[in-house]
């Protein structure tokens, strides 16, 4: 049996978050009431005349900056002509050919398993507008909402021939793309509500061979899962089908996230017959380098530069930067906290371990809309300080924290309130393992005779006499040292 | 350049237009008288002109990115033949 290669191109379509939609001003928004949100433009009644929104223009341009593409100097609107009743002018407002998208021959790094990083090319990124919404209604005929008609659409495709070449590739270009998006405040990234959706081309062709397999395009994907375990099975599929002597036919195959396979659509295949011309409602567009670097001076850094720099200057393992970086407002937080002087790898140890925990819990979050925590970057720095000055163990840091999360108190404050601060000066310890030493002849008898595990026993009961306030280290030591003969 | 019955048939199929055999050929002829005027333009010539995607010379006419208020609903949905719930009602669509 030969070996296959497999072939993945992407096309990612995002709603942009602009107010208003594309070529009219009707608001964008999620949900309501049908055909609440249309007007003559974006039903397309005649004599009307659409007029770009800025916005969106710039979020795309924006986004091409971020995947490192060249920006179009000259870049014009074209009319996709097809019917279907979701498209209520009988053409789709697109952008046609290589080098007319506002944004052409770029890339995107992911992260591979080896911990090195694979560039993956962006062909184009283009602005489109969305269709409305068609609902197959059970008493026959079929229900038209046009909300969505006319929002702001990007598309994003990638390099011919494809650069990805598994299953964990494609879901992991998908997360790092709806990652940067997300980050440039371009699209929410909601793959389940589908302001985000993803449809992959997929090929399998022997090794060797130079020209690539037949491939089938994959719709109805809605998560990160869905798109691993559908690029997987369509090439399981293909690679049987070629096993047993078949053919793959070019197709639009649906996934079916119920039983984990894939079905091929009935599509009407008679007209890829598109007949693009140049749209002459809409006035072409001319990009000077001053509207470019002001849409980039928009760009923040971007996730994957900010895992690289957690792990190159902060010293962080890329297992704990990513968690960081997973969300941008956590990640600002995170950065907050370093730059009032918090040791970053116990700051991070924190935001990971108890502050996540506690968040999770709580529902709340340390931004946006829901509920807010109590706790600041000031708090986790002083409470990191606490500790790391041997002021209170890491245990009493444990019940400190708690109590910051539920009251938004001081740690310095909650340490003196409670009397919790530990001891480490090394006289009083010393009285305590002494103490320790008279009270338990035996224990010291045993240990003395090769029965090394009792010390446990006695720092234990140093502890005890400390009311845990002891620095432990150090009580492990100075017993260590009261022991040897 | 002239074009086939084929090809009207086609652009007639694009278009959901459904044509008789005469209205075929009306077609066919007007379709090609007028072809033959952008033959007249190819034959122009064009040196040392840049190729321009519009004839107005405006260039990046847009609006700013606020929402206003939409149509009432059912004044949008006043000239459908069919309605039902809000909805635009058209004859089921046989696909997916
Ligand atoms: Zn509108």
């Amino acid at each position: 049996m030969p070996e296959y290669v497999l072939s993945v191109g992407m096309e990612v379509h995002a709603e942009l978050l602009t107010q208003s939609k594309m070529f009219c001003r009707c608001p964008v928004a999620f949900g309501g009431e049908p055909n609440t949100r249309v007007c003559p433009v974006c039903l397309g009644l005649p004599g009307t005349l659409p007029v770009p929104n800025r916005r969106a223009i710039e979020l795309v341009m924006k986004t091409a900056l971020a995947l490192n593409c060249t920006i179009a100097r000259h870049s014009v609107f074209h009319r996709k002509n097809y019917f279907y009743p979701d498209l209520p002018k009988g053409y789709q407002v697109s952008q046609y050919g290589e080098t007319n998208p506002i944004g052409y021959g770029g890339f995107l790094e992911i992260p591979t398993a080896e911990g090195g990083f694979k560039r993956i090319g962006i062909r184009r990124v283009h602005l489109e507008e969305d269709t409305g919404k068609l609902m197959h209604l059970p008493s026959g005929g079929s229900g038209i909402d046009y909300n969505r008609a006319g929002v702001p659409l990007m598309e994003i495709v990638t390099d011919f021939p494809p650069d990805i070449q598994s299953p964990d590739e494609a879901k992991e270009y998908l997360a790092q793309l709806r990652q940067i998006l997300i980050y440039l405040g371009v699209c929410d990234g909601r793959l389940e509500e589908g302001s985000m959706r993803c449809e992959p081309n997929i090929s399998v062709r022997p090794q060797g061979a130079e020209k690539l397999g037949t491939k089938t395009e994959l719709k109805n994907l809605n998560s990160f899962r869905s798109v691993q375990l559908g690029v997987q099975f369509e090439m399981r599929r293909q690679i049987a089908t070629l096993e047993q002597g078949g053919t793959i036919l070019q197709e639009t195959r649906g996934w079916n996230e119920a039983n984990e396979s894939s079905f091929a659509m009935r599509i009407k295949e008679e007209e890829n017959d598109y007949r693009y011309f140049p749209c002459p409602d809409l006035i072409p567009m001319e990009f000077d380098d001053p509207f470019i670097d002001r849409v980039a001076q928009e760009i923040p850094e971007l996730p994957l530069a900010k895992t690289r720099r957690y792990q190159d200057e902060l010293g962080l393992n890329a297992y704990d930067a990513g968690l960081l970086i997973s969300d941008q407002d956590w990640a600002d937080f995170f950065e907050k906290a370093v730059t009032l002087g918090g040791n970053p790898k116990l700051v991070c140890n924190w935001m990971n371990s108890d502050f996540a925990k506690l968040l999770n819990e709580s529902g709340q979050w340390v931004a946006g809309e829901r509920e807010r925590t109590r706790v600041t970057p000031t708090h986790l720095v002083e409470l990191v300080k606490l500790i790391e000055s041997n002021s209170i163990s890491g245990k009493m840091g444990k019940e400190v924290f708690a109590e910051v999360f539920a009251t938004g108190k001081n740690p310095q404050a909650i340490v003196d309130a409670r009397g919790l601060s530990q001891v480490s000066d090394s006289a009083a310890i010393e009285a305590w393992v002494q103490e320790v030493l008279d009270a338990h002849p035996d224990v010291v008898e045993s240990y003395r005779t090769g029965k090394q595990g009792v010390i446990g026993f006695l720092v234990g009961q140093v502890m005890k006499r400390s009311q845990g306030q002891a620095n432990p280290a150090l009580v492990q030591e100075s017993m260590r040292k009261a022991l040897e003969p | 350049m002239s074009i086939s019955v084929d090809e009207v048939r086609h652009v007639a199929k694009l278009a959901r237009l459904e044509l008789d055999e005469a209205e075929i050929l009306a077609f066919q002829s007007e379709l090609n008288a007028l072809l033959g005027h952008f033959q007249d333009i190819a034959s122009l010539n064009v040196e040392g002109i840049e190729p321009k995607p519009h004839a107005v010379a405006l260039r990046n006419v847009w609006a700013d990115d606020v929402a206003r208020p939409s149509l009432l609903r059912d004044e949008a949905l006043r000239n459908a033949p069919v309605t039902r719930a809000g909805l635009f009602i058209v004859p089921q669509i046989i696909e997916d």
